[in-house]
């Protein structure tokens, strides 16, 4: 029986990577004008199963149906004449090109040998009033806010006729506001009778947004739903494959002595700018201190001089009783200070080194794993097998480059290596930023047992349930200042919000 | 390119110029000091022109060419090779052999860079090495061939260097007929037969000129060129609406190494009929410089090219008027000196005095799906 609303069916799609197997014997369906998500976590294959869609991989078996009819696809042309579109997760635009050139490029129309600009510009503007995609053909797409640069891949795919349009992870970039509006585009596409597959880990938005939700995990379809007939908890355990405890939980703090303190601490931003302009504060062995805040209030800069990564236009810092204001990072490890920065790619990992070389990156060349000036292999290996195994981080081996490892993952390695040795303070920056929902769970599990046993914890985060669900104390961050500090559970989370916002406490 | 880079490149070819003006105003006429320089100038900025478009034509396209100088100089040896084996062995006349000399040191061009392509795009070797590869290749081969054919005895020309069928001949474009048809005066006159001479050059030389501007509308008003340069910014990108990475490299690389071999043909087709082990000397290092100083763009490559033959010119020229320096100049009798010249501004300007240039976003990284 064929469905005659189906534009694309994946009938046993099997992909198998060295180590991985991603996609097992999947089958996925699209009806015409839907919007079907398709949730899974990290690594769970749903991108793999897109790039074979795409034409990006060749699956090893299994066949693609578009509009009832079994084609194949052995690049991305074939499946762009097929009228399949597909917006990256890595947005496939080239920054010093316009906008025009960005969705011209493969598709070009000449005149007389030369590139038709002005007929380019044309069909653009045409497309951009008719499915309300506001944008400027002649500007510079290097120079476009995220949410304007995923408008223009929108318009790439519809410049080339698709009725199918793949979108993975379209709202890891943005911000809610822009978030909000893809939605309306999307609605807007659906009803001119694009179709629609929706790539995402966001529980919440799945259900606001979808008609249908595949769920996929390590490389496996495991059902298909409906927002009606099911909620974020059904989904979570869909996905993880267990039940997923969405809240985090925890026993009363029992604070012990002081072991961070801040005085004062200005901190200048690479423009010169003070960007942390006098903040003070102080953490407990044993206490977790949230420290909330819209971002780009100064947190970046204020972790990166508690890291001892930037210095500090002023101010003091005592940390485990010494005054530690102006050392360096290596000190500040050595004394017991571990980080989790905000940005894991480009500052918690060298993504081309393998894995087991990532987890003795602060510690290379204390004994066992470096004597006299030489690596011991032996001991790094040890070191990265009991790590990969006690904290669980999927590899197909310790000498992977950990750029081969999924987000999840990645942060996985950051965790592994700075928790693993002795140390009295953890500062973890946005630590679950871009994770998915067991990776979320683990981390804030590990954040919460480190607490536990003793370690002071300062958690820079702008996300709201993160803070509310794992500090003991709050801090709310506004343009460079500690706007107020209270104990967590006395504040209700509109209360926070209004004082990241820059209210006043006591008004 | 930025108007205050080519403001900077202007600056600097009227401080040679005038340098010259001053020396030898003595012995000759301002006017035709200048229409002289220019006429040196513009022809000895031809290998450096046509070198930094055939490292344009590479990066553009995501592949650094550290090996123009390998190319230019297999080049230079092999178009001469076949212009005497033509005219020496199968009798040709010397036109004839000029052309195919041409024909050869363009194919040489393109072999070696097909060897580059196949080395940084198939087999993903460092670009660098890959480039000292066919640079250290190319002085291997040529000085080893130069010995064995010419001066071994009982090889195919005797021991004996053959007569070379001279130099590809002077395209004479009637500029000086053109103004002095409407001259009146005497001065006229001067300017008319100074100025003609600077459009009196050789086809190599014309050749440059225009393809600078071919590259131009190429890169910047074709889909190749479109293409070309998503593919040296983004490969994914260009990959993901359909188009051959691999394939658009491997062209671009081996057109790149054709503009490299005309350069090498210019060194011993047309500015002088011999060969000799090295005779490029660095010019397509210079030529890389000239290309980054340039910003990766056709005009901007020239313009830099210009200035590197104006210092060039003016060592030229120092020669000429050696014996009229005036003598608290006496440093610049110094042949040495005013060698040094162009080795000293391609440092200076690759200190970056007037800013960062930027290149492309993938250029020198191999494509992986």
């Amino acid at each position: 029986m064929t469905d005659p609303t189906l534009v694309l069916e994946a009938k046993g799609i099997t992909k198998q990577f060295p180590g991985v197997l991603a996609n097992d014997n999947v089958n996925f369906d699209l009806r015409k004008g839907e919007i079907h998500a398709l949730l899974g976590e990290n690594g769970a294959g749903k991108t793999t199963l897109m790039n074979i869609l795409y034409g990006l991989y060749k699956q090893d078996a299994g066949e693609i149906l578009v509009n009832g009819a079994a084609i194949t696809i052995h690049s991305p042309r074939d499946s762009i004449n097929a009228g399949v579109g597909m917006v990256h997760q890595h947005f496939m635009l080239i920054p010093v090109f316009t906008i025009a050139e960005n969705i011209m490029l493969g598709d070009e129309t000449t005149k007389n040998g030369f590139l038709d600009v002005k007929a380019v510009c044309k069909r653009v503007e045409e497309i951009s009033k008719q499915y309300g995609l506001d944008v400027d053909p002649t500007a510079l797409v290097g120079q476009l806010p995220v949410g304007v640069q995923q408008r223009v891949e929108i318009i790439k795919t519809l410049y080339r006729k698709a009725s199918i349009l793949i979108l993975d992870e379209p709202t890891a970039v943005l911000t809610p506001q822009e978030a909000e509006d893809l939605f309306r585009i999307v609605h807007e596409l659906t009803e001119r009778g694009v179709s629609v597959i929706f790539i995402t880990h966001k529980l919440k938005e799945v259900l606001s947004i979808a008609d249908r939700i595949t769920v996929m995990r390590a490389g496996k379809v495991v059902g298909t739903t409906t927002p009606a007939e099911t909620d974020e908890h059904k989904l979570a355990a869909m996905m993880v494959g267990r039940e997923v405890i969405l809240t985090v939980d925890k026993a009363e703090a029992k604070p012990g002595e002081e072991i961070l303190k801040v005085e004062e601490m200005k901190v200048n931003d690479v423009r010169g700018l003070q960007t942390v302009r006098g903040v003070s504060f102080q953490v407990r062995a044993g206490e977790i201190l949230g420290i909330a805040g819209v971002q780009g209030n100064g947190q970046t800069e204020l972790v990166e001089a508690l890291t001892g990564l930037r210095p500090a236009a002023g101010g003091k810092m005592w940390f485990n009783g010494k005054d530690m204001t102006g050392k360096t990072p290596r000190l500040l490890t050595e004394t017991g200070m571990a980080h989790i920065p905000e940005d894991r790619q480009r500052h918690g990992l060298v993504l081309a080194y393998p894995v087991a070389d990532n987890m003795v990156l602060n510690t290379y060349y204390q004994r066992p794993f470096g004597i006299h000036g030489m690596m011991q292999p032996a001991a790094i290996d040890r070191n990265a097998r009991k790590l990969i195994q006690d904290f669980d981080v999927r590899t197909p081996s310790p000498y992977v480059p950990v750029s081969k490892l999924s987000g999840g993952n990645q942060q996985k390695v950051i965790v592994a290596r700075e928790l693993s040795h002795d140390i009295k303070l953890l500062i973890a920056n946005q630590p679950t930023r871009g994770l998915d929902v067991g990776s979320i769970e683990y981390i804030h599990r590990e954040i919460v047992l480190m607490r536990d046993r003793g370690i002071g914890v300062v958690l820079v985060s702008a996300e709201l349930d993160e803070i509310m669900a794992l500090s003991d104390r709050i801090a709310v961050m506004y343009r460079g200042q500690i706007v107020t500090t209270v104990a967590a559970g006395t504040v209700s989370r509109e209360q926070l919000g209004l004082w990241m916002a820059g209210a006043h406490p006591g008004e | 390119m930025d108007w205050k880079r080519f403001l900077f490149i202007a600056l600097i070819i009227v401080l040679l110029f005038t340098v010259v003006v001053l020396v030898g105003s003595a012995a000759q006429k301002p006017i035709v000091i200048i229409a002289s320089m220019l006429a040196t100038t513009i022809a000895v900025a031809t290998p450096l022109t046509l070198g930094a478009l055939s490292g344009l034509y590479c990066e553009r396209a995501g592949v650094v060419n550290i090996g123009i100088e390998g190319m230019m100089l297999s080049a230079a040896f092999f178009g001469w090779f076949g212009a005497i084996y033509m005219n020496t062995i199968l009798k040709l006349p010397a036109m004839a052999s000029l052309l195919i000399g041409l024909v050869c040191a363009l194919l040489t061009g393109g072999l070696m860079a097909l060897l580059h392509a196949a080395l940084s795009i198939t087999f993903k070797v460092d670009q660098i090495i890959g480039g000292t590869v066919i640079n250290i290749l190319a002085i291997g081969i040529t000085g080893f061939l130069n010995r064995q054919l010419f001066f071994e005895k009982g090889s195919i020309f005797g021991g004996n260097v053959p007569h070379a069928p001279g130099t590809l001949p002077v395209i004479h474009i009637p500029i000086q007929e053109a103004i002095e048809s409407v001259c009146t005066s005497e001065t006229c006159f001067t300017i008319a037969r100074a100025f003609g001479k600077v459009f009196d050059q050789r086809p190599i030389v014309i050749s440059a000129i225009l393809l600078v501007i071919i590259t131009h509308f190429v890169l910047f008003k074709t889909r190749w060129g479109l293409r070309t340069r998503a593919v040296g910014e983004h490969p994914r990108a260009a990959d993901t609406v359909g188009i051959n990475v691999i394939m658009m490299r491997y062209v671009n690389v081996v057109i790149g190494g054709m503009m490299a071999g005309l350069g090498g043909a210019y060194f011993t087709l047309e500015s002088v009929p011999s060969f000799e082990p090295l005779m490029t000397n660095g010019r397509g290092f210079i030529a890389l410089a000239a290309m980054i100083f340039g910003n990766w763009t056709p005009f901007g490559a020239w313009a830099a090219s210009l200035v590197f033959g104006a210092a060039q010119a003016l060592q030229i020229n120092m020669q000429v008027f050696r014996d009229s320096i005036p003598a608290q100049w006496a440093i610049l009798q110094n042949s040495y000196v005013v060698g040094l010249t162009p080795y000293i501004l391609t440092m200076i300007i690759l200190t970056g005095v007037i800013g960062k240039t930027v290149s492309p976003a993938a250029d020198g990284q191999p494509y992986e799906k």
